[in-house]
């Protein structure tokens, strides 16, 4: 099948789809956005998260056939070449990357939450990251990113 | 669309089937996407109760079913991780039928209904007569989950989950209760501990004829300890990966002990 995918702005089309192959699939392998990690492919690790019409979701949950007309926000979406987003200035200013595998997922996810709830809680923190695997940091230094990043939200 | 090719998969939040497609497990001819019917994606009350769609993601039912439901929205919080529980719902997880389903325990305890539908009809179905066996139910090949219609809160209700942390866990074993002080009727539902979600009848029965509802004091640890060994007694655990049978019946018994506890702290409260 075809699938219409509005993604990050642009409208993006992509042919010969199997209706069952993930959206992450979709991003990575035929529309050569790789920004989203493939990992678990069982919505285990978030690093795959992405942003499917402004809620946080594992783009490898996600079939492409349920993403056609849909709009969808890749991490490659939040920040420009120059610029980088605020969230993932934070994640560097702290020292939150490290592997840089789980980082994308991280960034949306953290993304979503800083924008719904830039005075989140620690505990709110946790919760809203629960979903995305990072087995470098020791989530420590993730906290400080998104505590940084609310700030900047907030002024 | 569901009788013409019994064999396409309903899909929904894809937080079940997505897994078996990603790692080939399935590779059904077609799948028919639920998502976008409209008439599955809303709840309405009736008379009473709550008809809540096959697909109204987790994350809505903690958010706006708290009051109505708060046994199943308790539940809906334990689902796996955020992007799970934004995506994932009820008539997926009936459609599944895992025994370890968290939405299972709470639909138990309340007495909910299945709404099935197919080109020939609709028809209802008691939870507690849905479960078939692991990952079996009555669900015909035709049918589709359309919706669960669950009884509005009568009175406190408690869900409480063993895992081995806060998110993304398959229950160890779970356990929902629901008070009804009108009626003074105790309702249970036991999670993964057993071939399918089960009720605990005797220690319903026990609790509702035990339970001093008038001018409520305190839960005497004699009753709330019966209560949690009929519980336990109800289960018929396995021994798997996430857990041995004996630790699942011990540690029913103290969900079952401890969430009546709460519960009845409430209705004193109330």
């Amino acid at each position: 099948m075809r699938v219409n995918i509005e993604i990050n702005g642009e409208r993006h089309t992509a042919d010969d789809v199997w209706p069952g192959e993930s959206l992450l699939y979709v991003l990575r392998e035929r529309l050569g956005l790789p920004g989203s990690k493939n990992a678990c492919e069982q919505g285990e690790c978030g690093s795959c998260t992405v942003y499917l019409d402004d809620t946080p979701v594992c783009a490898c949950l996600v079939a492409a056939g349920q993403a056609e007309g849909r709009s969808v926000r890749t991490v490659e979406g939040l920040g420009t070449e120059d610029e980088l987003d605020p969230v993932q200035e934070a994640f560097v200013r702290t020292g939150a990357v490290q592997c840089g595998f789980c980082t994308p997922g991280l960034i949306v996810a953290a993304h979503e939450l800083v924008h719904r709830s830039p005075d989140a809680t620690d505990a709110e923190i946790r919760e809203a990251l629960a979903g995305n695997l990072c087995r470098c940091t020791g989530y420590e230094k993730i906290l400080d990113a998104v505590r940084l990043a609310a700030k900047g939200v907030q002024r | 669309m569901k009788a013409a090719t019994p064999e396409a998969v309903p899909i929904a939040g894809g937080t079940d089937v997505m897994v078996e497609l990603n790692f080939d497990k399935r590779r059904p001819p077609a799948l028919l996407d639920l998502g976008r019917v409209a008439e599955l994606s809303g709840w309405r009350t009736d008379d009473g109760h709550v008809r809540l769609g096959a697909t109204v993601p987790y994350a809505r039912i903690v958010g706006e079913l708290g009051d109505l439901l708060p046994g199943l929205a308790m539940a809906a919080r334990t689902v796996g991780s955020p992007q799970i529980r934004n995506r994932g719902g009820v008539g997926g997880n009936l459609g599944s039928a895992s025994p370890a389903g968290d939405a299972h325990p709470p639909l138990l305890a309340t007495g909910a209904t299945v709404e099935l539908a197919s080109v020939r009809g609709v028809r209802t179905v008691p939870a507690d007569e849905f479960f078939l066996g692991p990952k079996r139910s009555v669900l015909a090949a035709d049918e589709l989950v359309t919706a669960v219609t669950v009884p509005s809160a009568a009175g406190p209700q408690q869900f409480a989950k063993v895992g081995t942390r806060n998110a993304m866990v398959i229950a160890v074993c779970s356990f929902g209760l629901a008070l009804d002080t009108g009626t003074r009727r105790v309702g249970t539902g036991i999670g993964s501990a057993g071939p399918t979600p089960l009720r605990a009848a005797a220690a319903e029965d026990f609790a509702a004829e035990v339970l001093p509802w008038d001018d409520p004091p305190a839960l005497t640890d004699e009753v709330a300890r019966e209560f949690g060994e009929l519980v336990a007694a109800a289960a018929t655990p396995i021994d798997d990966v996430r857990g041995s049978a004996a630790y699942r019946r011990r540690a029913l018994s103290v969900l079952a002990r401890r969430t009546l506890r709460w519960a009845w702290q409430d209705v004193r409260v109330r």
